[in-house]
Parts: structure tokens; sequence; C-alpha cells
């Protein structure tokens, strides 16, 4: 028993660093808090579940767990509107969160700028498909549909959109 | 750049977005067991995938932290199929350590979930009245700068507008607008700080979801109106306003 409680107490460190950006990007992309903390407890119990097959040469353990959230987000939000109001989805070509929603003098103030402006410049034709597939759940066949333009071209549009992201947040 | 349309490769970044369907997902999981240089691919462009979902970090709930610490001691961990290796602890030792470095970005953001997001949510869905701004308008909405500012009119519908000021434009969202009587119309103003109002737009008469881009440019505007108007439109008010949105920062 000793051992187990001993995973209790990292999981718990593991709750503790990450529980914000999940809980933030779920409620970013589901926009409501009770099904937001549904997902956030789903995605925690997920990790604690299945934290072997963590594998550290891929990546960080914050990239393995925000992957996992993400994924359960996306899956929530997509059968929330099939079965309430699957028309819905086309028209949730949102903003994001508004940015005057949060507070100016937080920590995570820096991150957020940084990755904010690093999407400003990517430029609409790279944006707009990352921004609607990340945080709406948009299939890329569904971006396509919303933008009309050839499917292809916004799956190409996606990996372009994401190197150049990578590129300019990994030039600090 | 274009990609032939059977290039497996041309998938990853969507793949990494949760952007497939889910047939063509799991074509491409098959393509990545045998494609190394994918594989590294869809590594790294997940690390890039996580800082967007970084940077939304809030602050959960306290009870959320105490439900799922209870949750987890009645779940039982998987163990992958693979060797043991010394000293391998159920909770992966990997994690909880990458984590501890991992602890100092934990950036956290106040979450206001009000009514604001409420009504964004809502009034968004008045983009597929805008089918005519169709890819200006997924622009304005998508700007990293886009604000929402949310309000309630007279006659009880609720109205948004996207302000970008990158753009230098914004955009106007109503949901359960009243149907206009005669021969009438919704007019859009943008009001200036000294009280001057500058023509932004018409909306149908028809009512109920409407959703445009303002014309013209953002400028100096504080706040943005909306009155009934004759068809056609004025050049300056002639009615009451039916609600007035301050957009100021």
């Amino acid at each position: 028993m000793r051992s187990a409680d001993g995973d209790h107490e990292a999981f718990a460190g593991v709750y503790d660093a990450l529980v914000g950006p999940v809980m933030g990007l779920a409620c970013r992309i589901l926009r409501n808090t009770a099904l937001a903390e549904e997902v956030t407890q789903d995605v925690m119990i997920e990790v604690w579940r299945t934290a072997d097959r963590y594998r550290p040469e891929r990546g960080t353990a914050r990239t393995w767990v925000l992957t996992l959230a993400h994924r359960r987000a996306v899956d929530r939000v997509r059968n929330v509107q099939a079965s309430a109001e699957r028309d819905r989805r086309a028209a949730l070509l949102s903003a994001g969160r508004p940015v005057d929603e949060v507070a100016e003098a937080v920590e995570g103030r820096d991150e957020r700028r940084r990755v904010y402006r690093c999407l400003g410049r990517l430029g609409s034709m790279h944006r707009v498909p990352l921004v609607l597939a990340f945080y709406e759940g948009f299939t890329y066949v569904e971006v396509a549909q919303a933008l009309s333009t050839p499917p292809g071209t916004v799956k190409s549009r996606m990996r372009a959109g994401l190197r150049l992201l990578r590129a300019c947040l990994e030039d600090g | 750049m274009t990609t032939s349309p059977g290039d497996p490769h041309a998938a990853v970044g969507a793949y990494v977005l949760h952007a497939l369907p889910s047939a063509e997902e799991a074509a491409f999981e098959k393509h990545l067991a045998g494609c190394e240089a994918c594989r590294r691919e869809v590594d790294e462009l997940r690390r890039a995938a996580a800082r967007l979902a970084t940077a939304e970090s809030i602050d959960a709930p306290p009870e959320l932290r105490q439900r799922t610490l209870e949750r987890i001691r009645t779940v039982r961990q998987e163990h992958a199929p693979r060797p043991p290796r010394p000293h391998r602890r159920v909770m992966s030792m990997a994690l909880a350590a990458s984590l501890a470095a991992a602890a100092a970005l934990g950036g956290l953001a106040l979450w206001q979930h009000s009514e604001a997001d409420d009504a964004r949510a809502r009034a968004v869905q008045a983009e597929q009245q805008a089918r005519g701004n169709g890819t200006a308008f997924a622009d304005l909405l998508t700007a990293p700068d886009a604000t929402l500012h949310a309000g309630k009119l007279s006659d009880g519908a609720t109205a948004a507008v996207v302000v970008s000021q990158s753009q230098n434009r914004a955009a106007f969202t109503a949901r359960d607008l009243p149907a206009l009587t005669g021969n009438r119309v919704y007019e859009l103003w943008y009001a200036a700080e000294a009280g001057g109002l500058r023509p932004a737009g018409l909306l149908p008469g028809s009512g109920r979801d409407s959703a445009r881009l303002l014309e013209g440019p953002l400028g100096d505007a504080v706040a943005v109106g909306i009155t009934v108007e004759p068809a056609g439109g004025s050049a300056q008010p002639t009615s009451d306003p039916l609600g007035i949105i301050s957009i100021g920062t």
C-alpha cells in the first residue's frame, strides 16, 4: 500500500501542474464550465490509468497530457453538438476567448502573449483553419466547407500552419 | 503549398489537431506505424499544439481536485504490455519527474465564465447569416486580438460586437432580434467618444439571428449602437437606439 500512496502523491503533483491548461482548454472548446470540469476529471483519470504508456522520448508529459485533453474535449464538443444542435457547429466560427475577459496581471500572461503573437503572425490563410480545428473542434472537412476551400488545401494549410507556429514559438 | 491527394504525409497537421474524420484518422495511424519521419513530425507539431492549450490556462475549482483525487483511489492503473523495467513504479516516474519541471510553467489566468461568454457562444451562431461575408468574417473572429463585448438590447435580444484592433474592424451579431413591421430595417452605428455617429451597415428587418461585418474602419469608435430605420437606412439615427454596446477597453 505504501507504493500506491506514493503514486497518489505523484499523481497529485501531475494534477496540480496541468489542471490549469487542461481546464482552460476544455472551457475554451466547450464553452461550458460544468462540461469542462467533467472533461478535466475524465482526462486526469485517464492520465492516472494510462500513465505507464507515457514515453518520455516522444515528448514532455505536458504535451502528452494536453494532447489527451484536446482529444477528449474535441470528442465531447462533437458529441454535444451531434446530439443537441448539429447545425450549430458550422455556425460556431467563434472568436477565441475574448482577451478582455482575461485579467492582464496574471501569471501565464507571457505565454498567452507569445502564443497569440505567433498566431497573429501566421496570416489568415494558415491561422483560420488552425484556430477552427484546434479551438472549435472542426474537422478539416468542416473547415473546408466553412471557408469554401478545397479539403486538400485545408489539410496542407493545417500542416503548414502548425509548422510556422512551431518555428515562431521556438524562436522565443 | 500543395500536396498530391494521395500523399499520406499531408494529413499530419490535421491529425495533430484531431481534425481527421475517424476513418482517415485510422488510416493515418496505420501509416504512422511504419513511418519514423512521420512520428517525429507528429511529436514536433504536438509540441506546438500543446502551446495553444497552455495559452488558455485558467484556475480550476478546488473541489475538482478533491473529487478527482478521490476518484483515482478506485481506478486501477493499466500496465503497458512490455517487459518490466527495473524500479518501475505503477505511477510512471517519468511522468512525475517531467512534470516537476513543467510545474513552473503552470500559467494561471482568471476565468470569468461570465454571461458574456454564454452570450458570445450564442451570438456567434448567427454567423450563418453572414455567409456573404464568409471568409472575412472568419478572419476577424479568429484574430488573436479579437475581443467580445456583449449586451442586451431593450427588446430582449442578445447582441455582441467582436472587435479586432489589429484588423481595424468589428462585427456585430444578435440573437432573437424581433421582425420589423413595415418597410424598416435595423441600422448599426459606430459611436465616437465625442458622440459622433457613423453608419456601420444594415441588417434586414426579418429579425431573428443576424450577423455582419461592420462597414468601414473601427477607427476611434468606443461603442456600437443599433436603431430601427426606414428601408435603405439613414445618415443619422431617426429613432432611439435599441442598445449601445461599449467596445472601449
